[in-house]
């Protein structure tokens, strides 16, 4: 009884539990409705529908961002090819060439080697002509020569 | 004996006086409710002020109260569990602003200069009437959890992991809300008591520090029994394995 005694134990008192016990406690659930309805509720709404938007707004752009890189890809791999194409195109055009300048001297060489030849018969043509005449003229001269001794004589 | 030498109302404080109302048969503890109707009164009119208008781009008041509902979800959530918290965050939520409310503003009104013909004004916590109240309504909500979550299977916990555990765990359930009562009632009380004495003998300059621990403690004893209501709901209604 000390300590109750110290306290005021029989009229009030630290420990003094009364009506106030039950009374506190339906204002405490009363005050639970209240603040869900006033406050956990509609703060909640506008918190989880910000939370709602934000991540909406992040998958989007996450969506966005593959979409993006999918058609980098898409491009790299085009521009790949285009340059693959252009270099096959300059390498055929660059045998095309070779090709076409391959004849061409070809061409050159065996109109050469024609004319060539052809000079060349021509050539062999006049010797020999040049040589009957000269031949001719040999006897011509040689028998110019026996006429005039023989009439010397 | 030393104690009966001593007079109730020591260092001009008036321990275990209350404004008592006589209501029919039963009596009343008035300062609890007057001053606790003042500061929910006071707490209503700061929430509904917030949410007048609430905005996608939260400004001013919602900014406080959009922090104050994201930390008492992320308490009840982390003690409860992902599964049911949303339906005990309303109750976690009252019994912090309730418990941190009643010792803020028992600490920092200056209740003093309102004279009361018996008793005086203080925070509503440190009476006991009141902290006994706010236990009871813990371990209903736990018991109503568990059962309303796990029907019969609820009482498993008692036996579990072995049957020795069962006197253990029937006395917990004593001691929790005398634990929890007590702690609050202990310190709130205290820290009244404690800066009444030093007003008292050194009205200048010493209470001060003595003020900011008793605001810091309040603050951790809301905290703590939000916490402990919260973890004695989630233990009700976690699934053994």
């Amino acid at each position: 009884m000390l300590a109750f005694d110290f306290f005021g134990a029989t009229e009030g008192g630290l420990f003094d539990i009364n009506a106030t016990l039950p009374l506190m406690a339906i204002q405490v659930v009363a005050l639970t409705y209240i603040l869900n309805s006033l406050f956990f509720k509609p703060v909640g709404n506008v918190v989880e529908k910000r939370e709602k938007f934000v991540s909406n707004n992040i998958m989007d752009a996450k969506n966005k961002l593959s979409e993006v890189e999918k058609l980098e890809a898409d491009l790299l791999s085009q521009l790949q090819n285009a340059r693959s194409e252009a270099q096959k195109i300059v390498s055929e055009a660059e045998n095309e060439s070779d090709k076409l300048y391959k004849e061409a001297l070809e061409l050159a060489n065996n109109e050469a080697n024609a004319s060539k030849e052809k000079a060349r018969l021509e050539i062999e043509n006049q010797t020999s002509s040049a040589r009957e005449q000269l031949f001719k003229q040999a006897d011509d001269l040689s028998e110019l020569i026996v006429n005039r001794l023989i009439l010397e004589k | 004996m030393f104690f009966n030498s001593l007079p109730t109302n020591f260092a001009a404080l008036e321990v275990g006086q209350h404004l008592y109302w006589q209501i029919g048969n039963i009596r009343l503890h008035g300062q609890v409710f007057l001053t606790s109707w003042i500061l929910l009164g006071a707490l209503l009119v700061f929430i509904s002020l917030g949410t007048k208008k609430m905005e996608n781009d939260p400004k001013g008041l919602q900014n406080l109260l959009e922090f104050l509902w994201d930390y008492i979800r992320d308490l009840a959530r982390t003690q409860i569990g992902e599964k049911v918290y949303r339906d005990w965050m309303p109750f976690i939520g009252t019994l912090f602003l309730f418990v941190f409310v009643s010792n803020w503003g028992g600490a920092l009104i200056p209740w003093r200069l309102i004279k009361l013909p018996s008793g005086e004004l203080g925070a509503p916590t440190a009476d006991i009437n009141t902290t006994i109240a706010l236990a009871l309504l813990v371990s209903l909500s736990y018991f109503y959890a568990g059962l309303s979550n796990k029907g019969w299977r609820y009482f498993e916990y008692y036996v579990h992991p072995t049957p020795i555990m069962l006197p253990f765990k029937i006395l917990e359930d004593f001691t929790k809300p005398l634990s929890l009562s007590f702690r609050l009632f202990g310190n709130i009380l205290a820290d009244e008591l404690v800066v009444g004495v030093l007003v008292f003998l050194v009205p200048l300059v010493l209470p001060i520090p003595v003020m900011f621990l008793g605001l810091f403690t309040s603050a951790i004893q809301a905290l703590i029994f939000a916490t402990l209501a919260a973890y004695y709901i989630g233990e009700a209604v976690e699934e053994h394995h």
